[in-house]
């Protein structure tokens, strides 16, 4: 076990003397300094520095901004749930080059009067803007993150949802060659693949529901589920799709991937919120990374002005 | 084995069990312990102290299986080196994680069964490390200390529905774990089995009764390795 632990480590290049790490970061952060200050001025500094992804070109938008301090981009690109990988937050940034972005067609259909097919490219042209929003994980963890996207409403306006239309589901890629953790393991379970989300149409058509591109100035890297994900930041991480194929517009309300293989630690709404527990812990309280001590988690992740009036009348506890 | 031969054993065991703690403390220092360092230390203290307390608990089934001698010699320091991990591993989860919000703890203990075992597991093996003395195994006597050290099964138990209840659906790992913990366990009951049916079978001289055999082996066991290192 000690071996295999030993394997592990060397797989993460944690055998590598801290003092090499130190050298390569001095180095790189030199060749943006020289760069140019354009260059800083584009992406936050520390992130050219780690990263070889494309600019992204976005407006900010100063009506989603935070006072809360940024999650690094080190640790926003090297500490992720997708099962898509692997099981462990270290495995989608070691094996993410396996995912190829490109070509990538997003199918959007269904319940409207307009189903099309929307090439990448064509999604990039939409008018990107970026948004700081909190990232709240149902493991009682949280960021502060810069995405770079633009409202699912702007899409789904462009096929014209029918009046039958309740629900939107999402679907993200299966291909066990560019998802490892698609194969199936040892003991043979795993999520029930494809993995599958889904809104009620109102949170689809909120202005927060970002379908995002990008992050820190860049395009998506692939462990944060490029090249097409949704972030809809008043819920659980787990329900902002990633990697995703096709948008569905449903009358029925679509079966998700994580209430399929928890249903009674994972709901459908799965909206933040400190009253409600999981199971196995509590969501009273919340550690942002990279902060040591817990903070007191907020109801909606901190979005309550604007979302709440979408549940009025329902009990939260029952549609957890 | 020679003198010789168990200093090096030990020493083995002292530095492979304390290594994860070194390259946690140095991670730490180097702030090199992912995104969430509180949530890796945990989990690799935990982790480690459910490695060594099977590596305790697989001592004696060594002994069953291939008659070697020297794995009852580390069983103790094995099963002392488990319990200082947990109680690290404990400490952490009190003050770097929860930060002595005792209210919330004490609702996680009686709330979240993952937790409770975790918290039983450490209550049970307490008075195992307190009477792990070579003391209070003569004031205890044999046949009582033997019985008190049973408890180690129901914490390897504990400390396994610990690890398979707090993983989440995907986790495959607990399940080894479990695996590994279930053969350990079969291999004393089939030795248990088979020394019932030696000692029904009729023999020339009485055999003595299984109370005091098991007294006499547990002293014999308990005190083999600090009497035979002097």
């Amino acid at each position: 076990m000690l071996i295999k632990r030993d394997q592990d480590r060397k797989l993460r290049g944690e055998d590598i003397p801290s003092s090499e790490i130190t050298a390569e970061r001095l180095y790189l952060d030199r060749r943006a300094f020289i760069a140019g200050a354009a260059a800083l001025a584009l992406a936050p500094s520390g992130v050219r520095a780690e990263s070889h992804l494309a600019p992204l070109k976005a407006t900010k938008n100063p009506a989603f901004t935070l006072p809360d301090a940024l999650t690094s981009y080190k640790n926003v690109t090297s500490y992720n749930n997708f099962y898509e990988f692997g099981t462990n937050k270290e495995d989608p940034e070691r094996l993410q080059a396996s995912l190829k972005t490109r070509p990538w067609t997003v199918k959007v259909e269904g319940l409207c009067a307009k189903p099309k097919s929307f090439d990448i490219e064509e999604l990039l042209k939409f008018s990107l803007e970026e948004r700081v929003y909190r990232l709240r994980c149902v493991e009682a963890w949280s960021m502060v993150i810069p995405w770079i996207g633009f409202p699912l409403k702007d899409l789904l306006k462009r096929v014209e949802p029918t009046g039958q239309a309740k629900y939107v589901e999402f679907t993200t890629l299966v291909n066990p060659d560019m998802f490892p953790g698609q194969k199936r393991g040892f003991f043979g379970f795993s999520l029930d693949w494809p993995y599958t989300e889904g809104l009620r149409l109102d949170e689809a058509m909120h202005p927060l529901t970002l379908m995002t591109v990008g992050l820190y100035g860049q395009v998506l890297p692939n462990q944060n589920g490029a090249p097409f994900r949704v972030v809809v930041p008043w819920k659980y991480g787990f329900k902002s799709g990633k990697s995703i194929v096709k948008i569905r517009l449903t009358a029925d309300e679509p079966k998700t991937a994580w209430n399929k293989a928890a249903p009674s630690e994972y709901g459908f709404y799965s909206n933040v919120n400190p009253q409600v527990d999981h199971p196995r812990w509590s969501q009273a309280t919340e550690r942002r990374i990279p902060e040591v001590r817990r903070r007191e988690t907020l109801m909606f992740n901190g979005y309550g002005d604007q979302v709440a009036s979408m549940y009025t009348g329902m009990d939260l506890k029952k549609f957890y | 084995m020679t003198y010789r031969g168990r200093l090096v054993l030990k020493a083995a065991v002292w530095v492979a069990s304390l290594w994860p703690l070194g390259v946690l403390v140095r991670g730490w220092l180097a702030d090199d312990l992912t995104a969430n360092p509180i949530d890796y230390i945990t989990r690799t203290l935990g982790l480690t102290a459910l490695v060594l307390l099977l590596a305790s608990l697989g001592m004696t089934p060594l002994r069953i299986l291939f008659r070697w001698s020297w794995p009852i010699q580390l069983r103790r320091l094995l099963g002392l080196l488990a319990f200082f991990y947990i109680c690290v591993h404990f400490s952490v989860w009190i003050g770097l994680d929860h930060f002595f919000a005792w209210k919330r703890m004490g609702q996680d203990v009686l709330k979240r069964p993952f937790i409770t075992v975790g918290v039983l597991a450490l209550a049970l093996l307490t008075p195992l490390a307190i009477t792990s003395t070579q003391g209070m195994i003569k004031r205890l006597g044999g046949a009582r200390w033997r019985l008190l050290h049973r408890l180690v099964y129901v914490a390897g138990v504990l400390g396994v529905l610990h690890f398979l209840w707090l993983a989440k659906k995907g986790r495959t790992t607990p399940y080894y774990y479990a695996i590994v913990l279930g053969v350990l366990l079969a291999v004393r009951l089939w030795d248990w089995g088979r020394g019932r049916v030696i000692s029904r079978a009729p023999k020339n001289e009485p055999s003595p009764p299984l109370g005091e055999r098991a007294a006499v082996r547990a002293e014999t066991l308990a005190s083999s390795d600090e009497a035979r290192a002097e």
